[in-house]
């Protein structure tokens, strides 16, 4: 018997890559958008990488060849670069990340680059912190709706659980004191040991930043609780006009607090994007959790040349704050264009002022006159996927507590590409149009808008559509498939 | 402070995995560390400081390297010829790794194997290090509490690497002839095992050995088959260093004994590799989980999701191991140049007396110090070990530490430093050697004669006389980074 031979862990599903959600991936890789080759191919909005600013990196990694250790310039350090493994990391490198954590957050705080462990990304930073703090079988709460890949990344080869806590739609998703004293009491009745809470501010799905009232709460809520609080705050850089993000350690400046009890994660795959880098980090105010993770991070430490580099650049601090500014100005862009674009056909989404990505909001578009169900927040899916051939997740993949939300990517396509995606998106929204019970749809009539300029025509067919399958967890942002090497619009 | 659950002391806030001491950094046995990282050896700056000695690294073709990395602009995603690339590379995170890297490293993995075997790209999967791939293997082939049995001695952080987290438990095989694993010590350990309740899964070794440098012959390795085989668990083996065997017998890759095996289950298979002995880069974390095993495959390709190399250095990577040119001239000119160290301080070494285990690959020489030992216990190698520490100034490591069930042997690095650091060591442990001998001959004088045993044991030298200082426990050197909090290792090098 094949199972028999390997562990649990890997005979079981714990990965989180169900097959049923494959068909967003692929949809696309069969059949990427190519705006020459392919024009009429499936664009990718499900991936939430930040592709915007990268003309400014480019232009100081020229000016700066003693970066890398492969210039002539370099190449001098390359082997004492090859050889170093110390899991302390190279100094340059932890002083430079600590700094640039400090000017995401307009300088109101202060790290210490002796608390910055290294990890294999988000990812192995996220799994890392449930090894430190928790037992198999112990369980982290985290708000919903939340980024599926957690769900591998805290829960697979650790053993701990997840507990949701529910947040609504009518209150922007709003984690609420209320929710967290409900998710936490329904875990002492079913006998199971809370050890912390994980939040990710700013927010994917979402895209908000979480107020001061708000991670004031969660502040005391975790301190009184005596658990631990982890702060995702990997997309921190990625904040645009108001409100301003606040970092949990801020709030520790002025409230009391457990240090043992707070750790950040973050990273450089959001803010940077460079996700190809693996460059993430845990920043732990416990010293023991300090110490354990530097040992566990062996396991998956920062490759000493992408150590140098980020080093390097991150250490020019007028390339830093130029990229800042810069960066979160063309974030703002696209968010502004796009959303705007969405308004005009009627389609809104959750008001938000960060990360890659749009939360948007079809709610009305499915239901048949009943509340929207997951059943029917995924045949729409099926149908933007295939129809409107965009990419986007559904947001059931995010455990939210109501259907009909989606999210949409924004940031990793340029301009004219995201010009397709709306017109498509238009084109679809127009054949709902007036559609209350936003049922099937059938050519449209009637008053067409001036915005209807598009030729498409799009129809759904009464394709039967395939058996749906339970929630499950798309949102890795690897290809289950096949090699992503041309993924990129 | 109360919690509704029940009062969290600061021990319980952590898991059980962070508060025992799987790690294997337990304090005792820093102090080679700490006097290494307190008085770093440097040429001109602290010509009297400590060796380092106990690093398993390749440091003598880095010229090769270079010369390459200069001719090559294109590999790097920071040149002018490369940073159009820039973009892709960076935003590259498919754990599948990059087709032309998974394509090189298979490649390079065969030609280190002269070419008798060839691997498949599709089967090359990325994990942190061999540290990172040995981890999730056990994750993969493994429940907590079952047990993997490992021929003694062996690398020191295979308890931590392979069991830490995984809960694995590691079961040792003890080798009465050096590294020859036999058919009878094999089945005893497994019966052991049984007898204890203990569901033993697999075998892992390591080929060429660490600490012994030696390689295992053609009908040891088919034995190790046809016993996993038979019993239905799985055959690790870690050949990381394969590339550093310079001398004859060559490598036997478990690669190369099963193709000629059809009937057995591949399934069972797996090879564990790394580019950080045979290239010299540990720094870049560049580990391969190879599993004949479909499923395994996929899972450990999952798991690689937590610890992927950087996409910068498979490019880098990919472009330098493609080069059939430079692949071939590098093996040959770095085995060459661990041949030549091997023999110089292997036959110094003889000179003053002090014999190595015959090897013919690593990056170190496993040394017999049994003659200078008061008595064959572990505590009179650890004090041995601090005498050379303290007074020699070399940090080598100690047999104990990898668990070798002997006392009185030493792993010595040898390729981590270059030819005039290796003199100044040798001429340390010469001074060594002859002030030991003038002292016992001192004692000689004023004592009873000793045993004739003993004394041809001692081969000419005889008891050494400690002073009187006194010694701390002493810690237990595992992992090749220094676990010391203040020390950067960006200058360690000599």
């Amino acid at each position: 018997m094949v199972a028999e031979l390997l562990s649990k862990i890997a005979a079981g599903n714990g990965h989180g890559e169900e097959s049923a959600y494959f068909d967003g991936w692929k949809a696309y890789e069969n059949d990427p958008f190519h705006p020459v080759n392919n024009p009429h191919g499936v664009i990718q909005m499900g991936l939430a990488e930040n592709q915007l600013s990268f003309d400014l990196v480019k232009d100081w990694i020229l000016k700066n060849p003693s970066a890398s250790i492969c210039t002539v310039e370099g190449v001098d350090q390359f082997k004492d670069i090859a050889i170093f493994q110390d899991y302390h990391g190279l100094p340059q490198f932890r002083h430079a990340v600590a700094r640039f954590m400090e000017k995401v957050r307009g300088d109101k705080v202060r790290y210490d680059s002796d608390r910055i462990v290294m990890s294999g990304g988000a990812t192995g930073a996220h799994e890392l912190m449930a090894f430190c703090l928790a037992d198999p079988g112990d369980a982290f709460l985290v708000p919903t709706p939340y980024y599926p890949g957690f769900d591998r990344d805290l829960r697979w080869r650790t053993g701990v659980q997840l507990l949701p806590v529910e947040c609504h739609g009518s209150n922007q998703f709003k984690v609420t004191k209320q929710a967290l004293e409900e998710a936490y009491k329904k875990a002492a009745e079913d006998n199971i040991k809370v050890k912390g809470l994980l939040i990710t501010n700013p927010s994917n799905p979402l895209g908000t930043v979480l107020d001061r009232e708000t991670l004031t709460s969660i502040l005391s809520f975790s301190t009184d609780k005596n658990i631990h609080l982890i702060c995702d705050e990997i997309y921190g850089a990625t904040v645009f006009g108001y409100p301003e993000f606040i970092s949990i350690s801020e709030i520790m400046l002025d409230h009391p607090h457990n240090p043992d009890l707070i750790h950040l994660v973050y990273s450089l795959s959001k803010d940077l994007g460079f996700p190809g880098f693996r460059v993430g980090i845990v920043y732990s105010y416990n010293d023991r959790v300090v110490s354990c993770a530097r040992k566990m991070s062996s396991f998956g430490l920062v490759s000493a040349q992408t150590q140098m580099l980020i080093a390097s650049m991150l250490s020019d601090e007028v390339f830093v704050e130029k990229f800042l500014a810069e960066s979160k100005k063309r974030l703002e862009t696209r968010h502004n264009e796009f959303t705007w674009g969405l308004n005009q056909v009627g389609i809104q989404c959750l008001k938000s002022n960060a990360g890659l990505f749009v939360w948007m909001d079809l709610r009305q578009l499915i239901g048949q006159g009943k509340d929207p169900t997951v059943e029917s927040e995924l045949r729409l899916w099926r149908v933007i996927i295939n129809e409107v051939k965009i990419n986007v997740s559904p947001g059931c993949s995010f455990h939210c507590s109501e259907a009909g939300w989606f999210r949409v990517c924004i940031a990793n396509m340029d301009n004219e590409t995201m010009h397709v995606a709306l017109r498509r998106i238009r084109s679809f929204a127009a054949q709902k149009v007036g559609k209350k019970d936003g049922g099937v749809v059938r050519s449209s009539s009637g008053k067409r808008k001036c915005w209807q300029q598009n030729n498409l025509q799009l129809r759904l067919s009464s394709r039967r559509l395939d058996d749906l399958m339970g929630v499950s967890q798309l949102g890795s942002p690897h290809s289950p498939m096949s090699p992503l090497v041309r993924a990129q619009t | 402070m109360e919690s509704s659950n029940g009062v969290f002391n600061n021990e319980q806030l952590l898991s059980t995995i962070a508060t025992n001491n799987g790690h294997g950094e337990d304090v005792e046995y820093f102090d080679g560390w700490k006097a290494y990282d307190n008085d770093p050896y440097h040429p001109s700056n602290n010509p009297n400081g400590v060796i380092q000695m106990g690093l398993a690294e390749n440091q003598l073709s880095f010229d090769l390297i270079k010369e390459w990395m200069v001719k090559n602009p294109q590999a790097s995603i920071c040149t002018h010829e490369g940073v159009n690339k820039f973009t892709d590379i960076a935003i590259f995170q498919d754990y599948h790794g990059l087709p032309k890297f998974r394509s090189a490293v298979a490649k390079f993995m065969g030609k280190a194997r002269g070419d008798r075997v060839s691997f498949d790209p599709e089967r090359i999967v990325m994990s942190g290090g061999a540290t990172g791939a040995n981890e999730t293997l056990m994750f993969c082939l493994a429940d907590p509490g079952e047990a993997f049995l490992v021929p003694s001695p062996y690398y020191p952080a295979f308890n931590r690497d392979l069991g830490w987290r995984t809960g694995v438990k590691l079961i040792p095989i003890t080798c009465e002839s050096w590294n020859k694993i036999t058919e009878e010590a094999l089945k005893s350990a497994y019966e052991d095992a049984q007898n204890k309740k203990i569901r033993v899964k697999g075998l892992i070794i390591t080929n060429p050995s660490n600490p012994l440098g030696t390689v295992q012959d053609f009908d040891t390795l088919k034995m190790l088959v046809n016993f996993v085989n038979d019993k239905r668990i799985h055959l690790v083996c870690d050949e990381i260093f394969a590339a550093t065997v310079f001398n004859s017998p060559r490598l036997i890759s478990v690669a190369e004994v099963i193709k000629d095996m059809p009937h057995v289950n591949y399934d069972l298979f797996h090879i564990i590799y790394s580019l950080s002995k045979d290239l010299g880069m540990p720094g870049f974390r560049v580990g391969v989980v190879y599993s004949y095993n479909d499923r395994v495959v996929t899972t450990a390709r999952k798991m690689s999701s937590f610890g992927l190399v950087s996409s910068q250095t498979q490019y880098m990577l990919a472009s330098l191991l493609s080069d059939d040119v430079f692949v071939t001239s590098y093996l040959d000119k770095s085995r060459e140049r661990l041949s030549q160290r091997h023999k110089h301080l292997t036959r110094e070494l003889a000179k003053v007396g002090i014999q190595c285990l015959k090897s013919n690959a690593g990056l170190f020489v496993w040394m017999d110090l049994r003659h200078l030992l008061k008595k064959p216990t572990k505590e009179e190698e650890l004090k041995l070990w601090k005498v050379i520490i303290n007074d020699v100034k070399i940090n080598v490591s100690p047999g104990s530490s990898f668990h070798c069930n002997e006392a009185g042997w030493f792993r010595v690095c040898f390729a981590n430093m270059d030819d005039e650091t290796v003199d100044v060591s040798l001429q340390r442990i010469r001074t060594f050697v002859r002030r030991e001998n003038k002292e016992s001959n001192n004692n000689n004088d004023n004592t009873q004669k000793p045993n004739l045993k003993k004394r041809k044991e001692m081969m000419k030298l005889s008891r050494l006389s400690f002073n009187s200082r006194r010694f701390e426990e002493t810690p237990n050197l595992l992992s090749p980074h220094s676990p010391i909090p203040q020390s950067p290792l960006v200058k360690a090098r000599t």
